[in-house]
């Protein structure tokens, strides 16, 4: 160090004790300074903060280990997809608002399903009573896949459906009504979820047991790595762990122990992790605390390119990348002063963009009390519009990279997945913590801590614990779900039953019902089922006669 | 003031899995002196009214974010009617448009609590119902 650097940096030294010691004889507000997730924070950070060598710890978008960002030029090749989740009442309902969505410029669909989809049941199943179209479209046969998609070309819209338990007999009736419309598995494009490891852990639609479950979803990575090249096999997902109320930290890291997860399995099955690696993305949520989910989005890509790489020896750097959908925070809304949460939207969606998603939901206002109307989708959608084309952030890559608060942050949160990590392994992996209802907890925990913080006010929320307003009746128009639907369902799928051939219906479940016993992969069999116009219900009947129900641990 | 202990189910009727909202209020529930049962996910109306009559109860709280509400509580209630338990407090909340919440609640269903509700509110209420229904009890004996 020569003279004047020394100097210099005897005076940055002198600066900051200055700096400390009028913060500390200063006067401050009476609050808890912490993160949502209610980590304690510093009022400065510094390059004291961050450790870790730039070419280490960030490196350059696109290359190892893609803290920066997955693709070298980001949004100045083409921006994110802008993908709203939409679906409710009948498949002709979700239709038209698919394509009134494509119409406003949306460039990816993203399918909602009512709960008895969710859960394998068919519309006219006793469970299903009073749930058909509620809060997602009823699909329950290839005849509604038919008209969910009808008019809308399948070789070019990319579809993402959210379905975890009988995901792959989903996917099986969307490969089916392609090659119905004439188009080849290879050209679709889109994803399942199908990540049936967060189900038992937060979102719980799930319809068998987690080894049977886990061997689905290999059959259906070992499938698609052959003839459905283009899908994304898996949504591997955070966005159910946070809304049932976990941190940010334990979002990263179950998420990601649920990732490695599949990636063991899909090992173990056989499959060579470069084939099917690079078909897995991601799915978080962007909530309230804008640097902390800034700083977990680029945890997340150097979490995963360090353990793909390291530990299980994926050599395609694609097998490395973190690729995500980010969905704004639901559980951020307001039922009270409902215009409000606009704003917290766009704040949400704003993190998301700086932390580089590859999509991109943004929830509509109206969202605590019912469906989403047209109008507060619109605004939903015009929200993701403002950022990518007028407030102009779009145009530098990671523009948050080198700040050393959100490095020290990502910093911070890879560590602390990395504990969790630890002691997963030490329960003996996801499936066993989960089956401990351990993981559940640990969510739980969280979910009752925040509340506790909300109700002594120590966490502000707008219009509901400060700047309360007496509020009379909904002051916005709500959507409702027209109760005819279930009996047109129910009529539907009589028709379909009393018109298909009956026989060969039967054969097709049957050879699901052999292949559950052996090896064969159970993804065909649904495709076949489907052609032959099986019902979803019909399809899972044999999948919980072979395997059996999940039941939950009691962690209550 | 209290007599003995009140004794609650909170119950997650039909397939809906969100059970964030249930989970937290049965543990406020707990901290503010009552015994609560947790019925778990995915029960029938069936199912829960059967529970709430073998624990004995006097309150049931129904938690549901799928939009079958309309449909569940009534469906509940005749099922504790059924078993004799016409008598319990029956209340809930969740993703409840406001028109529906005053239908349900003006078809002589209790109080609903919408998103937001502090769980202070909802133990203070239960509170003041069953001081209410003892302070009655006690006057007829």
């Amino acid at each position: 160090m020569n003279n004047d650097a020394r100097q210099s940096n005897v005076q940055s030294i002198d600066a900051r004790a200055l700096w400390q010691q009028e913060f500390d004889a200063a006067k401050k507000r009476g609050i808890e300074f912490t993160s949502l997730s209610g980590a304690p924070l510093q009022p400065l950070y510094g390059p004291e903060d961050v450790q870790g060598e730039f070419e280490s710890q960030l490196g350059y978008p696109g290359s190892f280990p893609y803290t920066r960002g997955v693709h070298p030029t980001m949004y100045r090749s083409r921006l994110w997809t802008m993908r709203q989740f939409a679906g409710f009442g009948s498949a002709r309902q979700t239709n038209e608002r698919f394509k009134f969505l494509l119409a406003h410029g949306q460039t990816g669909l993203s399918t909602a399903f009512d709960f008895p989809t969710l859960m394998g049941y068919d519309s006219d199943h006793a469970h299903s009573l009073g749930e058909v179209g509620q809060v997602g479209v009823a699909i329950s046969s290839l005849a509604d896949m038919e008209v969910l998609m009808g008019g809308i070309p399948m070789a070019e819209v990319s579809t993402s459906m959210t379905i975890n338990g009988p995901a792959p007999i989903l996917l099986a009736f969307y490969i089916a009504c392609g090659e119905r419309q004439g188009v080849d598995p290879k050209l679709l494009r889109g994803t399942v979820q199908n990540d049936i490891l967060k189900e038992y852990q937060a979102q719980h639609a799930w319809l068998i047991p987690a080894e049977p479950a886990l061997r689905m979803i290999t059959d259906v990575m070992g499938h698609c790595a052959k003839h459905v090249p283009q899908w994304n096999t898996i949504s591997i997902s955070g966005y159910h762990i946070r809304e049932a109320g976990s941190t940010a930290a334990q979002e990263l890291a179950f998420t990601l122990a649920n990732g490695m997860e599949y990636v063991r399995r899909g090992k173990a099955a056989g499959l060579d992790v470069d084939e099917f690696a690079p078909r897995l993305s991601f799915f978080f949520d962007s909530h309230l605390d804008f640097f902390e989910e800034i700083a977990k989005f680029r945890a997340a890509r150097r979490i995963w390119a360090r353990k793909l790489r390291d530990t299980f020896g994926a050599k395609d750097p694609r097998s490395w990348m973190v690729r995500f959908h980010t969905q704004t925070a639901g559980v951020s809304l307001t039922a009270q002063q409902p215009e409000n949460n606009i704003v917290r939207t766009a704040f949400e969606a704003l993190a998301a963009v700086l932390g580089g998603t590859q999509s991109l939901h943004t929830n509509s206002m109206d969202e605590t009390l019912s469906l989403p109307t047209e109008k507060a989708v619109k605004i939903a959608l015009r929200t993701q519009q403002v950022i990518a084309e007028e407030i102009e952030v779009a145009h530098v890559i990671d523009p948050l990279g080198g700040s050393y608060y959100v490095e020290a942050l990502t910093n911070r949160l890879e560590a602390e997945a990395e504990r969790y990590f630890a002691e997963i392994e030490r329960r003996g992996g996801v499936v066993a913590a989960t089956e401990q209802g351990y993981i559940q907890k640990e969510i739980h925990r969280s979910a009752i801590a925040y509340q506790a913080a909300v109700e002594r006010g120590s966490k502000k929320v707008v219009g509901v614990n400060c700047y309360v307003e007496d509020e009379k009746g909904p002051t916005i128009e709500l959507h409702k779900i027209d109760p005819a639907v279930e009996r047109e369902q129910q009529q539907r799928l009589a028709e379909l039953r009393r018109k298909r051939d009956a026989a060969k219906a039967k054969r097709a479940l049957d050879d699901i019902r052999d292949a559950c016993k052996g090896q064969d992969n159970l993804l065909e069999r649904f495709i076949a089922a489907a052609h032959a116009d099986c019902t979803l219900g019909e399809i899972a009947d044999v999948l919980r006669a072979e395997f059996g129900h999940y039941k939950e641990p009691k962690i209550l | 003031m209290t007599l003995r202990k009140i004794r609650v189910l909170v119950g997650k009727p039909g397939l809906d899995g969100h059970d964030r909202g249930a989970k937290t209020v049965a543990s406020a529930l707990r901290d503010y002196g009552m015994e609560v049962i947790y019925t778990g996910l995915h029960q029938t109306p069936e199912a829960i009214a059967e529970i709430a009559a073998q624990e004995d109860v006097d309150v049931v709280g129904l938690s549901i974010l799928s939009g079958a509400h309309m449909a569940l509580f009534p469906r509940v209630r005749a099922e504790l009617v059924k078993r004799g338990m016409g008598h319990v407090l029956l209340t809930g909340g969740g993703i409840i448009p406001q028109d529906d919440m005053q239908a349900l609640e003006s078809g002589g269903y209790a109080k609903l609590f919408g998103p937001g509700t502090p769980t202070e509110a909802i133990a203070k209420w239960i509170q003041g119902e069953m001081e209410k229904r003892w302070k009655a009890e006690g006057a007829q004996s």
